[in-house]
């Protein structure tokens, strides 16, 4: 199984790859080729079907029509190790490595031997050699978790390497990596596909696509939207490519009109860390007004869930304040954010903003269980409980059998209506709300628009946080754009364009676009 | 490589399944232990009718299932408390060690007491002692992330050995200072008996009573209050309980704390009810907090149904009491109560999934 690349090189063609998931087509008839000797990018927005069409080619997942085929020879892989077999190895995002076992153990992890022992001093000789060649920095003999991130993608690297893999597929490898690290990793492509090799390159970011591809190939909702020479595009163009300009929104009529300046949600120099502790927001100030609605555009990743979890009170800011009408909230204390007055719908409805396992009625109290009437001597008031429930079920038309159902087993379009029900009945002066549409069908995706768009009406002011670019045009006053941490755009809805927007998303710069 | 069946998880728990199950749990023990009697060339049927007679059939030997069974309630009932929050807190067994002992130091002390004073003191030092020690596995969980199960388990060992300290290797305030060959602990003033509690021709231990009053409580507690919706929502989904702001750590040393004081009460239950001396080896030798697991898992963490759990399990340990002798080994026994935790995990795992024919990989969307 251990190949010489000095074997035939391979072209990898997909056509008209489908693959449907319960209630989504992720990929629609995607046509993707990649060949020899080439970077290739493959450049789409979260949920644009990149990662489907890569666990496709790894054999993960079968496809429901289409073919792959390597050098005109179609054929099935049933499991990512045959389809490394035959030279299609993946470095994924989230690392699949030991992380009490040496460099080398994890390398020669899944090798077949005949013998009981391993024998890892020809191993290490081998990876020492392939490091060298491709001046990948790694001992192979420390063990995983003495590394960095960079360096732990640099052993997946040569795992995949090792095990023969000619084309290797990488699915957002710069995601955790420093700007150098970065730049290393991309010298080390370059000379891999320099010796006829095939690097399969996703990600979201185009500037990095710009500097690092052959060939991009835009993938939009499922679908094949181009394949481009790199040399004969702009980060621009991509940015139009990735967003599309085809769809048609419309912008949503307001009952009353923002009032930007009677400020209720301040958010002053805010810098905060990530789950694992590397800073993801960075000196952010904001502010949202009286009935404003506030967009945050961005791609998934780039802090906005830190910032929305600080704005509600369940992450500390390491830095800055957060003041809520005119009154400062106490750092990272989801009760006294909740009193100040701040609603936060986080992205993860089923097991953050509800408890899916839960009661529909035992969900809408998530936030309202230790006040009368609900609990009384904390006692909980199962009589009222029902009572207010069956009220806003009726009232907020969630399709639900009864108040005692699982939430788990109601569609996401009623998932989402629960939530939102309670955090409405919660009377706030401010709602983050992160990807409030994201997986809900057309239907579903407008009561929720309406929904928010009668918060504002009301006076709530709303900081949206979505990736979607349509949802952002239809609802938002202004829109600011977050890009690693910061907030690299602020601009009012009306003089923004999808491609500025998608411009400032992919971490480009309007002015360097604009001579 | 890839089996026809699988396992495919159920969307909604039908009702019955509560009952249905467990039923079907203790006859698949049934047969499984007849095999292994019909093997050992016993007939299963008069052993089980033996089992019966024994345990349950007449009010004798009501009275006594009664007495077994209530440790066995405690224990269960505090194996409840913690796994509905996701702690898997194994020093049932230490847990009513420590329980014993505070409780014969309550009798003992308070010997002149009324025998009301005395049984509350005992009930109290009981809890305070297993509570105290099982905080000790919550607080370092809460604070250091230690896992409960190897913490719990460990201070089991340390639980049993201390008891032995305490009669057999020292001098302490529990060993009968008149006892000379084999040591013991002293014995309680009949004053400090548990009362019985006569209801027609059964005699049923004040302990056993305690258990119920205390299982309704604890149902209680977990369905009704704002404790109990708090220690649901970090059971189910602790990133929730982070946005509710719920704290989890609280939770977790309280929580143990209450499951080892409900182990604690099982011990001082022993004490009063059964041995009325703090007897190091014969505590250790029934096993009651490992048992208490086996009342939970049966039970489906529901208080209400671990007291009818630990009643059947106590009538199937009085009756082993009866049954061993030359013809019957004391580890057939243990045999059938191995099988019936073993049918109870399987059957509980088929109140969450339903058994399915495998088409094909495609079908298993990984999203």
């Amino acid at each position: 199984m251990i190949s010489d690349i000095s074997e035939a090189e391979l072209t990898v063609t997909m056509k008209g790859i489908v693959k449907r998931f319960p209630g989504v087509v992720a990929n629609d008839g995607v046509n993707f080729e990649a060949r020899a000797g080439e970077v290739h990018a493959l450049l789409g927005e979260n949920g644009a079907g990149k990662s489907t069409l890569s666990n496709v080619l790894t054999g993960l997942y079968r496809p429901d029509e289409g073919t792959v085929s390597l050098n005109d020879e179609v054929v099935h892989f049933d499991s990512p190790r045959v389809a490394l077999e035959r030279g299609i190895g993946m470095v994924h995002q989230h690392f699949r490595l030991v992380n009490s076992f040496t460099v080398a153990e994890n390398i020669i992890l899944g090798e077949q031997s005949s013998s009981l022992f391993m024998d890892t001093s020809a191993a290490i000789e081998r990876i020492s050699a392939l490091a060298t060649k491709y001046r990948i920095a790694v001992d192979p003999s420390a063990r995983i978790w003495q590394l960095s991130v960079g360096e732990q993608q640099r052993v997946e690297i040569l795992k995949a390497l090792y095990h023969g893999a000619k084309v290797l597929i990488l699915d957002e490898p710069t995601a955790v990596l420093t700007p150098q690290e970065a730049d290393a990793l991309f010298m080390v492509l370059r000379s891999m596909v320099s010796e006829g090799r095939t690097v399969i390159f996703i990600s979201h970011k185009l500037d990095e696509v710009m500097a690092v591809a052959d060939r991009i190939t835009v993938l939009r909702a499922g679908k094949t939207v181009s394949t481009i020479e790199c040399a004969t595009t702009s980060t621009r163009e991509l940015a139009r490519l990735m967003v599309g300009r085809d769809v048609v929104f419309n912008r949503v009529i307001r009952a009353n009109q923002a009032e930007p300046h009677k400020i209720v949600l301040r958010v002053s120099d805010v810098d905060a860390t990530d789950d694992r502790g590397r800073q993801a927001v960075k000196s952010i100030s904001l502010t949202v007004g009286k009935s404003e609605i506030v967009a945050i555009a961005g791609v998934a990743g780039n802090g906005q869930r830190e910032l929305a979890e600080v704005v509600g009170g369940m992450r500390p800011a390491t830095r800055g304040t957060i003041t809520v009408n005119n009154e400062v909230v106490p750092n990272g204390r989801v009760r006294k954010a909740m009193r100040a007055g701040v609603s936060h719908v986080p992205e993860d409805r089923l097991h953050t903003g509800l408890v899916a396992d839960h009661s529909v009625e035992n969900n809408l109290i998530l936030k309202s269980y230790r006040n009368a009437p609900i609990s009384k001597m904390s006692v909980l008031r199962r009589r009222i409980i029902r009572a207010q429930a069956k009220e806003t079920v009726e009232k907020y038309d969630v399709k639900t059998p009864d108040t005692i159902t699982p939430i788990r087993l109601l569609s996401g379009g009623n998932v989402q209506k629960v939530l939102l029900a309670r955090e409405f009945d919660s009377l706030p002066s401010v709602m983050v709300v992160s990807s409030p549409t994201r997986g809900l069908d057309v239907g579903a995706i407008e009561n929720v628009r309406k929904r928010l768009v009668d918060a504002a009406d009301s006076g709530v002011g709303v900081l949206l946080i979505s990736e979607d670019l349509e949802e952002i045009f239809a609802l938002a006053d202004r829109i600011l754009v977050m890009y690693e941490g910061s907030i690299i755009g602020n601009i009012p809805a009306a003089e923004a364009s999808r491609e500025s927007i998608g411009l400032l998303m992919g971490g480009g710069s309007l002015s360097a676009e604009n001579n | 490589m890839q089996s026809p069946l699988r396992l495919e998880r159920r969307l909604t728990q039908p009702k019955w399944l509560n009952w249905g199950v467990p039923l079907l749990s203790l006859l698949g023990a049934l047969i499984l232990g007849g095999i292994v009697l019909l093997a050992t060339g016993k007939n299963p049927f008069s052993v089980y009718a033996r089992i019966i007679e024994r345990g349950f059939a007449s009010t004798d030997a009501f009275s006594r299932t009664l007495i077994s069974a209530t440790p066995f309630a405690f224990t269960g009932l505090a194996a409840s408390v913690a796994f509905r929050m996701g702690l898997i807190n194994i020093g049932g067994e230490g847990q009513l060690y420590l329980g014993a002992i505070g409780a014969a130091f309550a009798g003992i002390a308070f010997q002149d007491q009324p025998t009301a004073v005395i049984i509350a003191t005992m009930i109290i030092f009981g809890m305070l002692f297993g509570g105290a020690w099982a905080a000790i596995v919550g607080i370092l969980k809460a604070k250091f992330s230690t896992n409960e199960i190897i913490t719990s388990l460990m201070l089991n060992y340390v639980a049993a050995i201390f008891l032995d300290y305490l009669i057999f290797n020292s001098n302490s305030y529990w060993r009968d200072p008149k006892s000379y060959g084999f040591p013991t602990g002293k014995r309680l003033v009949e004053n400090a008996y548990w009362y019985d509690i006569s209801i027609g021709p059964i005699a049923i231990p004040f302990g056993f009573v305690v258990a119920v009053f205390v299982a309704v409580i604890v149902w209680f507690l977990y369905s009704r209050t704002r404790f109990g919706y708090e220690v649901g929502v970090i059971a189910s989904s602790p990133s929730a309980a982070r946005y509710a702001g719920i704290r989890a750590r609280w939770k977790i040393i309280t929580v143990m704390a209450l499951s080892g004081a409900l182990a604690g009460l099982g011990g001082a239950s022993d004490v009063g009810d059964f041995r009325h001396v703090l007897d190091a080896k014969g505590v250790q030798i029934s096993g009651y907090g490992y048992t208490g697991i086996v009342v939970a898992a049966l039970a489906r963490l529901n208080p209400l149904s671990a007291i009818f759990v630990a009643v059947f399990i106590g009538g199937l340990s009085n009756a082993g009491y009866a049954l061993q002798g030359p013809d019957f080994p004391s580890g057939l026994v243990g045999t059938l109560q191995g099988l019936i935790l073993f049918t109870a995990v399987a059957g509980e795992i088929l109140t969450r999934y339903r058994i399915k024919r495998q088409n094909t990989i495609a079908d298993g969307a990984i999203v």
